[in-house]
């Protein structure tokens, strides 16, 4: 009896000592987190201002603001969810409702799933390859556009993919009982309440392109370019690409740091936008299923 | 009728949903063709700069000379014909902007127009001589023999050590040090990723209470949202002091640093592919064993970490896979020096750093361009193999659990 209790406090002993330590590891993550947010936040918001985000920068890069750089992520955003976007929910319309289970749907997930593991610079090189010389775009924002919405492709068709697979068959079922064709179906039924969720995923990349650096570094990305775009085929700063530029090979590094700082914190701010609104978005449509 | 054309406009569409599901297999089918046509195209030629011949003195034994022995010869390394297995005889190095040492402008010409004929007598005349020359001026009556040298292969670009890519007048592409700095960054950091991802997905699957995991989610959702140039920034002006600080190093800037930036990158991906595979669990087997007396803690190591083992492996898989693939972080924070690593505290380069860094500067359609196109191609077929094992492991794991 008393081993008993002594190998059953050993074993409670265990536990807690493992427990406290997968929490303290836990944490540990977390504090990653708010330590990589909190020097951002902290450093750049000193940097901020109307000038900042509005101005040319000046100087070579020390003064001035990023404007051109977030009016060009802007274009790179628009652009590549403009080719992202249609193509991807589309494709994930067909490959839910259309395809059976089988070969080929098999065949276009293992495809995607492989593009979604391809690195970004190999996007890079890839965008420079086929859009920049061989279709002859020259760096541009149709060129980078293309690249970025290549990359996030399977980010778009895998959140719609879910989105569509939500959708209880038994809605379907009754649609069909009431005589509506495939299309009608999916067009009056499935995509309704799918909607959210798609428009979700598709926030989710805007963060996603918005943040990419290496497939626009040979693509779009000018190194300083004080003035703003007049077409798809001109090239653009970009935040990414600006930071990147400013905090290593700047004419003046160190003049240049709170700049940097002040980019960061845009990037930042972006992320932290899209994902707060991508989670409201969640929860509010969530309720509101949940509500019928 | 209008029936039909209800039909017809359904077919149209559900082919055009079609076309669009052929995407993501298109660019797939594209990125290999362009990726590989340009790479290859490396492979079989001459190392030594295009439009350009190495020539030495037509009573010289040697006629073929490595490429790695010409940058050796050109360093002042390789400094006499006898290391080459030809006479005792020191090399004379000649560059063609050399030649005003030899003669004066009025031999050459008001227009330079006797150059090329001038260094062909100067060849002809100095046995220990080597020259680097444009091609164009062995044209005509060129007194001097032609040096060979031994093609790039797809074997040597794999195994030699040196990455000279603009050396003069034989660049060297050996890609071992980048696919070794690649490795060495990635395993690293899993290593210090994979304790910290896991413990992390064991407690918010099984430890934690609902509120703490809702709270939690959002938060790596995040850290996998922060951008990459982000991540290198921060690593370039936090880690990168506090290690050259703490281990009193000239630099601080090292496989280590790149290898803790990769394992924060590789954190996200990690816990939530971890997480799910432990979720998958049943319900009955984990109620099996505390029925048995197992109490919470015997069960997640006995029962529950043993179940998700190959989703846990998938995860350690894929977050290698993200680290090997990380370009603008490893770019910042590693040190770029293209030398075999012995040891993380040392600058060292990773394949997507050296693409990011040099394509930039690469002339089009020049060697060291191709070769940049080669990297991308061994990265590419890497990921592949990842992706692909991790497919297997997954596929394997899915029949098991039928």
């Amino acid at each position: 009896m008393k081993t008993d209790r002594k190998l059953h406090l050993a074993r409670q002993r265990k536990q807690v000592i493992a427990f406290n330590l997968f929490r303290i590891l836990s944490i540990t993550v977390v504090a990653i987190l708010f330590i990589i947010l909190s020097f951002i936040i902290f450093n750049g918001i000193k940097v901020i201002s109307w000038e900042f985000l509005t101005a040319m920068p000046k100087e070579g890069m020390t003064k001035g603001g990023i404007f051109p750089a977030i009016v060009g992520t802007l274009c790179l955003i628009s652009g590549s969810m403009l080719f992202a976007g249609p193509v991807g929910v589309l494709s994930a319309i067909y490959i839910n409702e259309y395809t059976r289970d089988g070969v080929l749907k098999r065949f276009i997930k293992l495809m995607t799933n492989n593009l979604a593991g391809i690195p970004s610079i190999v996007f890079g090189l890839f965008g420079m390859s086929l859009f920049v010389n061989t279709l002859g775009f020259g760096d541009s924002i149709i060129a980078g556009s293309f690249t970025l919405g290549l990359l996030t492709l399977p980010v778009v068709i895998r959140t719609t993919e879910e989105s569509l697979k939500s959708v209880p068959d038994s809605f379907r079922h009754g649609s069909y009982a009431l005589g509506g064709t495939k299309l009608q179906t999916i067009r009056k039924v499935v995509l309704p309440i799918a909607f959210p969720n798609i428009i979700t995923g598709l926030i989710l990349s805007i963060g996603r392109v918005s943040g990419e650096t290496a497939p626009i570094l040979f693509t779009v990305a000018a190194y300083f370019l004080p003035k703003l775009p007049h077409s798809i085929f001109d090239q653009v700063m970009a935040l990414p690409y600006h930071l990147y530029v400013i905090s290593t090979s700047g004419t003046n590094i160190t003049e240049s740091r709170p700049m940097a700082y002040g980019t960061a914190l845009v990037l930042i701010a972006i992320v932290l936008i899209v994902n707060i609104s991508a989670n409201g978005l969640r929860k509010y449509f969530g309720n509101k299923v949940k509500m019928n | 009728m209008r029936r039909f054309f209800k039909k017809l406009f359904e077919k149209i569409i559900e082919g055009i949903l079609f076309l669009s599901s052929t995407v993501t297999s298109l660019a797939i089918v594209l990125i290999v063709i362009f990726l590989f046509r340009e790479g290859f195209a490396l492979f079989g030629r001459s190392p030594v700069e295009e439009g350009f011949v190495i020539a030495v003195n037509n009573k010289n034994p040697v006629s073929e000379i490595k490429a790695s022995q010409i940058k050796d010869i050109f360093d002042g390394k390789i400094t006499s014909w006898k290391e080459l297995g030809g006479n005792i005889e020191d090399i004379v190095l000649f560059r063609t902007d050399d030649i005003s040492n030899y003669f004066s402008e009025e031999e050459l010409g008001e227009n330079l127009e006797h150059v090329p004929a001038k260094i062909s007598e100067l060849i002809n005349k100095t046995p220990g001589i080597i020259a680097f020359i444009p091609e164009k001026f062995t044209e005509n009556d060129f007194a001097g023999k032609i040096i060979t040298t031994d093609k790039i292969t797809a074997g040597k670009f794999l195994a030699e050590k040196q990455w000279y890519p603009t050396a003069q007048p034989a660049a060297q592409f050996g890609a071992l040090p980048l696919i070794l700095g690649t490795l060495w960054v990635s395993f690293a950091a899993i290593l210090f990723a994979l304790p910290l991802g896991l413990a992390t997905a064991i407690y918010m699957a099984e430890i934690a209470n609902e509120k703490t995991r809702r709270v939690m989610k959002p938060l790596i959702e995040l850290l996998a949202g922060i951008p990459s140039v982000v991540y290198g920034f921060f690593g370039l002006i936090v880690i990168v002091p506090l290690i050259q600080k703490v281990f009193n190093l000239p630099v601080g800037e090292t496989g280590l640093a790149g290898s803790i930036v990769l394992g924060i990158m590789a954190l996200p991906t990690i816990i939530t592919i971890s997480e799910d595979a432990i979720r998958t669990t049943p319900l009955s087997m984990k109620e099996a064993s505390l029925a048995l007396g197992a109490n919470k803690w015997q069960t997640i190591h006995r029962v529950i970490i043993p179940y998700a083992i190959s989703g846990i492996t998938a995860a350690a898989i894929l977050g290698i896979g993200r680290a090997v693939g990380e370009t603008m972080a490893a770019l910042m924070v590693t040190g770029n020096a293209a030398v075999i690593p012995h040891g993380l505290l040392q600058p060292l380069r990773t394949i997507p750093a050296t693409i990011a860094a040099e394509l930039g500067e690469a002339p089009q359609q020049g060697l060291h361009f191709k070769a940049l196109f080669a990297l991308g191609c061994i990265l590419f077929l890497m990921t592949l193999g990842i992706n692909l094992l991790v497919e297997y492991i997954s596929s394997k794991r899915k029949n098991i659990s039928r």
